[in-house]
């Protein structure tokens, strides 16, 4: 029996943002917010096109695409292996390698390194690993300060905020939200500071660059390690990426297990994949590689801690273990029309989108109401699976979490009930045909002109917002048998 | 207790059960229906476009007029230089405006650095730095404000796949394409955040 | 070859008329079409909601109903994607009549190898590709083959026409705000174009977009892709 079947999950914790309500009720509120509609239509409309502008320039793009899928899940399959062997390359490079199991245990381990540095701030550069574990809150408590580079997750910070989109935290704010945030929180914003995005940007630089210069001790992500080289690979844009790897003089980065690949050839796949899905770029401004530590250039120290927090749960389901090929590029969120609609914040985790509503519910398990509602939170429109460039079929693993959900999440009587019920009519032809004698006898009652305006019990979340068809006076059924195939 | 480590292996090793086909024998089995490179011809050409496509401004000079170009490009006061930099590409330039090596404190005064690279990607506008000689240690082409590369027309892989075989992953290595830049507000690609704002590229190639 | 029309349980309950338009039109192209009449439901929604214990018995039922025939044409795509895509790997023993089932579009244009099917239809409509149909099926420009074809319907382009309507089944109960909000915005594209009339390859999500239109206006109606394609002059959709 699977590790999967017998229920034993590891030990995984991630935050629910304290107090979210299930996906439905945090999506309904978010609809209603006109300008977070309106600022998540204009950036991910942006994106759509010139991904696939990007995409299209690759007559071999699904050739890239199937190579990338291969190669996570040969990797997958041989995680242990291949785990192992990044551990002794980076060992051997002078690099130390620390497993932690879950959030907690990861946040202990780079608290005590942080400690024993003697230094109480860090820099950070974005990352979803350290989101995941609330990394940030965990090292206030030790009174260590972490200082976020990333220009997205510095309004974020600044603003008091929560990240809404993987790659670009602040997608929900628009320039001038931005604009009010800096102003108002970055001490040495310049008090006529414009919109523009190149002033903002300008302030972001000079705001940071005396942090840069001093920083003793950086915490970093990682998008790639090759197991046969020891090597870590991390993809920027702005330069904060580079700041953070090479002017402090301890470094510790914080990886999911699954990001492993086996070999440096393999980068050939990703950095063609990765760019052109997140970005829409040939390739993005910086992308830098390390391997342990080089004398004279860079942190003198180099710690990697290795998380499974959730992960090796994930591992354990044939269906779900596909969301750890995921590479975090973010096109299945900007694709996606109901991320578009509902903004990031509703899916009450660091990952949000099609990809949040299928990792999410793996991580943490399906027992909360948020976790349970997340693999409802789609219209199961493919959008997302089209633009993977891993070919995570998102829309396969919502379906099977769903069946999690009903079989061991929450317990909604009255909708098992009503399925119950439509599953036994639906198995009979004799008893459909009764059910459509029914309601065509019901339609004088409720219909006018054809069109329903108002259903009852579960069934007015349809009426609220449209008109629902009255039945016909005669099923197709009833007709057939009536007319012969309407030969008579 | 046992340790994360041992814990988190037993676990996969366990998920995944024995009998599976060694790694080694399993990975050959990956199909790489892709191809290795995009483009066969006019790859110096196609190298240019793109680079300045990512708003890097790039020259192409014969070999021979390199150290002429190279003082022209220099118009600050003062560049930090890598060791190694071959010393006749800066014949044309005053030595005094040269700072070789500078320390970090040192390096956020100058005017830009000039190096060269490891290898450069015609596909994507990408030069790849190793930090080998003439290229410095990273630090010394992050903090300035301006990088002018040198890219000479050998250097020029048509492509991913090909760059990445003549790399060796042993050595730090800095991908370059375009200056620095974010997407972070409103999705839209801004140039100019912390690292290098202007990137300058000159590519020698032997003229006929 | 044995044809067998799958009419689907909400065409069968809601949609006669659009049963009763894939009949006429196949009559009309020569090809006799039959109705088994123990046919019920693909079992998309219970698989899709996640009651999948439910859905074995209408997968074992409908390969059992469907497997004389040499081709089973249904007018849903998504419904036609649910048994293709989902019922082998449901049930392996349901693979060889899932492999036989065609959307109508894609039976018209790929079996019989018609994209002019003689209709008439006087109108100016918009087409809106299903998210199934587009995606899952795949059936691409079929629908639009068959339109273009079809005498006195001038034929409008969607704007934004591969986004989703917001219908996705149980979702549009169980999430009917964002549902709702898809469907508002999928509306004004419509309404953009004039169109007296909205066409697709699937009832349901017409009945989801057509609930929003009848409820804002009298503008704009919807209409099957078969009751369009069954429409002649002769025997025009009312
Ligand atoms: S699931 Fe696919 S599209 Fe979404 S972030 Fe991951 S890799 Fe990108």
């Amino acid at each position: 029996m699977s590790e999967h079947a017998t229920r034993d999950r590891g030990r995984a914790s991630m935050p629910t943002y304290l107090g979210m309500p299930p996906f439905p009720e945090a999506a309904g509120k978010a609809v209603a917010d006109t300008r977070l509609r309106g600022n998540l239509a204009h950036a991910t409309g942006t994106i759509r096109d010139r991904r696939l502008s990007a995409v299209a320039e690759l007559d071999d793009w699904d050739a890239l695409r199937e190579a990338g899928k291969q190669i996570k899940d040969h990797t997958l399959e041989h995680l242990d292996h291949y785990l192992l062997l990044l551990e002794e390359k980076i060992t051997a490079a002078g690099g130390t390698v620390h497993w932690a199991r879950d959030a907690a245990e990861a946040n202990r381990i780079v608290a005590d390194l942080v400690r024993a540095t003697g230094h109480t701030e860090v820099v950070k550069v974005k990352s979803m690993a350290t989101q995941e574990i609330g990394l940030n809150e965990a090292l206030a408590e030790e009174g260590i300060t972490a200082y976020e580079t990333d220009l997205a997750e510095l309004i974020v910070q600044l603003g008091d905020d929560r990240p809404s989109h993987i790659l670009v935290p602040a997608i929900h704010r628009n320039r001038a939200e931005i604009r009010d945030i800096f102003r108002s929180r970055m001490p040495d914003a310049p008090a006529d500071l414009s919109d523009s995005p190149a002033e903002l940007a300008e302030a972001a630089r000079r705001h940071l660059r005396a942090k840069f210069l001093s920083a003793k001790v950086a915490v970093s992500g990682v998008n790639f390690a090759v197991a046969e080289t020891g090597t870590l690979v991390v993809l920027e844009s702005e330069g904060n990426g580079r700041m953070c790897l090479t002017l402090p003089e301890t470094l510790i980065s914080v990886m999911g297990i699954e990001k492993v690949l086996p070999t440096w050839q393999d980068l050939e796949v990703f950095l063609q994949l990765l760019p052109r899905s997140s970005t829409a770029e040939r390739m993005n401004p910086y992308t830098s590689t390390w391997t342990g530590v080089t004398p004279g250039d860079g942190p003198r120290d180099f710690h990697l801690v290795l998380l499974d927090n959730g992960r090796t749960d994930t591992l354990a389901d044939q269906v779900g273990r596909q969301a750890l090929r995921c590479i975090r590029c973010s096109a299945c969120l900007n694709v996606c029309p109901v991320y578009a609609r509902a903004g990031g914040h509703a899916y009450g985790s660091p990952y949000p989108g099609p990809i949040g509503a299928i990792l999410s519910p793996q991580i943490r398990g399906i027992g909360s109401p948020v976790d349970a509602s997340l693999p409802y939170a789609s219209s199961l429109c493919g959008a997302c699976f089209e633009a993977c460039p891993v070919a995570i079929d998102i829309p396969e693993v919502l379906v099977h979490l769903r069946a999690e959900a009903v079989e061991e999440g929450p317990k909604h009587p009255l909708v098992g009930t009503a399925m119950a019920a439509a599953g036994w009519t639906l198995r009979s032809p004799r008893r459909l045909a009764l059910a459509q004698r029914l309601a065509s006898a019901s339609r004088r009652l409720v219909g006018r002109r054809g069109q329903i305006r108002r259903l009852p019990g579960p069934l007015r979340a349809w009426t609220d917002s449209r008109d629902a068809p009255a039945p016909p006076p005669e099923s197709f059924r009833a007709w057939w048998k009536r007319t012969n195939g309407g030969r008579s | 207790m046992s340790s994360a480590r041992e814990e988190i292996l037993g676990r996969v090793g366990r998920i995944l059960g024995p009998g599976r086909t060694p790694a080694a024998t399993a990975y050959t089995a990956i199909e790489r229906p892709y191809l290795r490179r995009h483009h066969e011809d006019g790859v110096l050409d196609l190298f240019a476009e793109r680079t300045a496509d990512y708003r890097a401004t790039v020259h192409r000079v014969d070999p021979a007029d390199l150290p002429g170009a190279v003082a022209r490009a220099l118009t600050g006061s003062r560049y930090a230089v890598p060791g190694g930099l071959p010393a006749e590409w800066l014949a044309e330039v005053d030595p005094a405006r040269l700072a070789h090596d500078p320390g970090i404190g040192e390096l956020d005064g100058l005017d830009g650095v000039v190096t060269g690279c490891a290898v450069a990607i015609a596909e994507t506008g990408t030069i790849v730095l190793d930090h080998g000689p003439g290229q410095g240690r990273r630090a010394l082409t992050l903090v300035p404000d301006y990088h002018l590369i040198v890219v000479t027309a050998d250097q020029v892989a048509p492509d991913v796949p090909e760059a990445l075989e003549r790399l060796d992953p042993a050595r730090p290595l800095t991908f370059i394409s375009g200056p620095s830049a974010t997407s972070d507000i409103e999705l839209n690609r801004v140039e100019g955040v912390h690292g290098p704002r202007t990137l300058e590229v000159i590519l020698t190639v032997r003229s006929p | 070859m044995r044809i067998a029309l799958f009419v689907t349980c909400l065409n069968d309950t809601m949609f006669p008329d659009t049963g009763k338009a894939v009949v006429r039109l196949l009559r009309r192209l020569g090809h006799e079409v039959e109705f088994p009449a123990a046919q019920t439901c693909c079992g998309q929604m219970h698989f899709n909601t996640g009651y999948r214990k439910q859905v074995t018995p209408m997968v074992r039922s409908f390969a059992e109903t469907f497997a004389p025939y040499d081709a089973v044409v249904t007018p849903s795509a998504s419904c036609a994607a649910m048994v293709r895509d989902w019922h082998p790997r449901i049930d392996s023993g349901a693979a060889p009549v899932a492999s036989n089932v065609y959307e109508l579009a894609e039976f018209l244009v790929d079996v019989l190898g018609v994209t002019d099917v003689g209709a008439y239809y006087p109108h100016r409509v918009t087409y809106h590709p299903t998210c199934h149909s587009l995606r899952m099926l795949k059936i691409g420009d079929r629908p639009l083959q068959l339109l273009r074809a079809v005498r006195g319907l001038e034929l409008v382009e969607l704007p934004d026409a591969t986004e989703c309507c917001g219908f996705g089944g149980t979702f549009a109960l169980k999430n009917s705000e964002v549902s709702a909000a898809m469907g508002a915005d999928k509306v004004a594209c419509v309404r953009a174009t004039g169109a007296e009339a909205l066409c697709a390859a699937d009832n349901s999500c017409l009945m989801h977009i057509g609930g929003i239109l009848t409820r804002t206006g009298p503008d704009v109606r919807t209409v099957h892709l078969a009751e369009i394609l069954a429409s002649t002059e002769e025997d025009p959709h009312e």
